[in-house]
């Protein structure tokens, strides 16, 4: 399929001598949603950090294996040209302490657009598309830390959408929100991905089944099972996908 | 661009260290000279300072600084862990917060404040109090100075890690049916020890140090104390009193006394750093067992 | 409540009202016995030297104590060599400034031949303060959170933008209460200038002549006994210094606290 943005082959990661994940093979193809589900400590998580190598910052790690995107080998790639096709939107909101407008222009700026008039636009579709526009657009010069935390993280996510990326890496996004902004948080997955591919990891089995097209399934940093949502979580494959989603452990 | 701005900091780093590395080397390259004059252990141990003489002996020195130092600590012990106490334990908070406040503003006065007022109010108390051959300047004076100076460093680390000791203790030992001032003294400060003892010797370090503020109040002459109400010279005030006019060997003289000053700091330093990572590698140690249990 | 557990609780209040009342005697006798004597005129040539003394060392010690800081914590990964720096900072920090000053008269004075000048004490003092701005500017730094870092680079910033453009700026009141903390350090500073700035008393024309800080002054009217008068009133003035300076040390701080 040439629609397969992302292909991962044979993919171990360690931290020191342990090893987090074993022989992961796994693609992301366009425009769909991927969540990655499994219990805690399964490796679903350094997984998506690596794919956009923000599994870099940790000191002592050491990777096995492929991965590309686009055709291209994200290892051998400038990790910065990378982050600008691939960004992320972390587990807890993490504005910058500065204005709601300053959040989202810090991208294109770093990009090198400087006139007022491109980045107002950049910042209003961006703040639409991340469906906040018509809750923060009087008070765009406020801190964007005195939002709630629902706000915060669609902020986050419009800063995310104003670098124009691919594809977007959701790290447990609703995990510290209410379940309204949870709600609202995958209505607008529902949106984005028109436009863009989402691999989100959840802990949410519901969450999971209600938003992504396909379904992968982590153990002990092994990947068990990846298929159709639909499939996954009514005839499984394996049987640890059968134990898990009828939660027999995990 | 990122990898040319790691360097750049690299090289401040490089600075940083080169600059400490260079004074270190520079001041005993400087002082090791005279000891082809006076042997180590003459300039140590050797009563008479004379330098017109030729004659190099800090030992009166050496002496008023650890008198100075260790008198200065127990009366700043003392007050301060007891001062400490009462802002953690027995006072409301706000009392307290605004009592921590002032600590703090005594950190900041300027050591020649401490000294001029030492000058103008305790010499002369001492003088009609005890009298003494300095009218007033002596070891007691320098003590009380110190002591005062060093307080605000002993309250601060005492009281901070007072602080850091669990609840769970308080409620454990007082369901045991000890009293406050039991929990306090037999549970708390034990527990508070390792951050207090940083403290302490943080102070000693002060105290060992300070110049001008001693200078004002200590009657510098460079004879061996009988009396706490003898005038004193530190070491450190043989320095700054002798340095504008010093030349040859006179001038290596007073740089070996800022080596043996500067060993003796650095040796605290060192102790310190033990203390650290020796408090470290017992907590791991106690955090690894908890892991396990 | 036992005998015994009353005299020492009475104990314990007596010794920490000892060092209060201590604190006010303190201060209240520099301000009553000062407060007539203040002549701001009198005293322009050490203030003069002062804030030279001051803007020469900060200019000096903030840029390499902040790089210093900024290799530390966001770019070293643990060797010998940030071991070595860390353990040379504090050495630093521990060594008293009677020794910074043999340090700087012997080198800066008399070998580099700056001869007793206010340069030669600024250079001196930034050694000095080197390892305090080294240390608090870590501390600044350690308190960003680590996710808004991880929010600047995923976004594609380089490590030197998020550096400029995120830490930093949420480093501000952390650095700047060093930074205000050193201008204390350097304003109540005798000794290491008395041996390298000199004692002139007169405005400094340029770097290179000689000045007396407001500490040195003091130092030298207490000393001679020259005027008690004039040393009450450089005494006030210095206090009133370093209690502004403390007061905005408190405002940054209570910024910071709410900044969060």
């Amino acid at each position: 399929m040439a629609n397969k943005i992302i292909k991962a082959r044979d993919l171990s990661f360690y931290y020191g001598d342990f090893k987090a994940l074993k022989n992961i093979n796994i693609d992301v193809v366009k425009n769909e949603v991927l969540a990655f589900i499994g219990p805690s400590g399964c490796g679903k998580s350094t997984f998506l950090r690596i794919l956009n190598r923000m599994s870099d910052l940790v000191e002592g790690t050491k990777v096995e294996g492929s991965i590309t995107y686009n055709e291209q080998d994200i290892f051998s790639m400038d990790p910065i040209e990378l982050r600008k096709g691939v960004g992320m939107v972390f587990q807890k909101p993490n504005p910058f302490p500065m204005s709601i407008y300053d959040n989202i222009a810090y991208g294109p700026r770093m990009q090198g657009i400087k006139k007022k008039a491109d980045l107002d636009a950049i910042v209003e579709d961006s703040l639409k598309k991340a469906a906040i526009w018509d809750e923060v657009k009087d008070k765009l010069k406020k801190n964007a830390i005195s939002l709630s935390g629902g706000q915060q993280q669609r902020i986050c996510i419009a800063r995310s959408i104003a670098m124009n990326p691919e594809i977007l890496l959701m790290d447990e996004p609703t995990s510290a929100l209410d379940p309204i902004s949870t709600l609202k948080i995958e209505d607008l997955i529902n949106e984005l991905k028109k436009q863009y591919t989402i691999v989100i990891v959840t802990h949410n089995m519901q969450q999971a089944a209600r938003i992504s097209d396909r379904t992968a399934f982590f153990l002990l940093g092994e990947l068990v099972e990846v298929g159709p949502t639909d499939k996954l979580f009514d005839q499984p494959e394996d049987k640890r996908t059968e134990d898990y989603i009828t939660g027999r452990f995990g | 661009m990122d990898k040319v701005m790691k360097k750049v900091f690299w090289c401040f780093a490089a600075l940083t260290m080169t600059v400490v590395a260079f004074m270190g080397v520079y001041i005993i390259a400087n002082g090791l000279p005279f000891f082809k004059h006076t042997s180590l252990w003459a300039f140590l141990t050797g009563k008479n300072w004379m330098p017109s003489g030729e004659i190099f002996g800090i030992f009166p020195m050496l002496v008023a600084s650890l008198y100075a130092t260790i008198g200065a600590m127990v009366i700043a012990i003392i007050v301060g862990v007891s001062t400490a106490i009462v802002l953690v334990e027995l006072l409301p908070a706000k009392l307290a917060a605004l009592l921590s406040a002032a600590v703090d503003l005594l950190a900041g006065i300027p050591s020649v404040i401490y000294g001029f007022w030492g000058l103008m109010v305790v010499v002369p108390l001492i003088n009609d109090l005890w009298g003494g051959k300095g009218a007033g300047s002596s070891l007691l004076a320098v003590i009380f100075i110190l002591a005062l100076m060093v307080l605000p460093t002993v309250i601060r680390m005492t009281e901070v890690s007072l602080r850091a000791v669990p609840n769970e203790y308080k409620e454990g030992a007082l369901a045991l049916g000890s009293s406050r001032l039991q929990y306090i003294f037999k549970v708390q400060l034990k527990a508070a020890s390792s951050g207090t003892l940083a403290g302490i010797i943080l102070a000693i370090g002060r105290a060992l140090g300070e110049t001008m503020a001693v200078i004002l109040v200590a009657g510098n002459t460079a004879l061996l104390p009988q009396s706490i109400t003898d005038p004193v010279r530190t070491l450190t005030a043989n320095i700054a009193i002798e340095m504008g006019y010093a030349s040859g060997v006179h001038q290596q003289a007073l740089f070996a006394t800022g080596m043996v000053l500067f060993v003796l700091i650095i040796a605290i330093n060192l102790a310190m750093h033990m203390l650290n990572t020796r408090t470290e590698r017992r907590e791991r140690r106690e955090s690894k067992g908890k892991n396990t249990l | 409540m036992k005998a015994k557990e009353k005299i020492l609780y009475s104990l314990l209040g007596i010794i920490a009202f000892s060092t209060f009342g201590m604190l006010i005697w303190i201060l209240s006798y520099i301000f009553i016995k000062g407060i007539g004597n203040v002549d701001l005129i009198g005293l322009m040539p050490a203030i003069i030297t002062t804030i030279y003394m001051v803007v020469i060392g900060l200019v000096i010690a903030v840029p390499i104590g902040m790089g210093t800081a900024i290799y530390l914590n966001e770019y070293a990964k643990p060797s010998k060599f940030v071991k070595g720096i860390r353990f040379s900072t504090e050495c630093l920090a521990a060594v008293p400034s009677i020794l910074f000053g043999l340090f700087g008269m012997m080198f800066f004075v008399t070998q580099l031949k700056l001869g007793y000048s206010i340069l030669a004490g600024g250079l001196t003092v930034a050694l000095m303060i080197l390892p305090t701005v080294v240390k608090t500017t870590e501390e600044a730094l350690k308190t960003v959170p680590l996710s808004y870092r991880e929010g600047s680079l995923a976004l594609g910033a380089s490590k030197f933008s998020t550096i400029m453009k995120v830490v930093l700026p949420s480093a501000v009141p952390g650095i700047l209460a060093g930074i205000v903390f050193s201008t204390g350090r350097i304003i109540g500073e005798t000794a290491a200038i008395y041996l390298t700035a000199g004692m002139v008393f007169r405005v400094p024309g340029n770097v290179m002549e000689s000045g007396r800080t407001l500490s040195v002054h003091l130092y030298m009217l207490a000393k001679e006994g020259i005027s008690l008068e004039q040393a009450y009133g450089t005494a006030i003035v210095l206090l009133m210094v370093v209690l502004g300076l403390n007061l905005l040390t408190y405002v940054i701080g209570r910024k910071m606290k709410n900044g969060k």
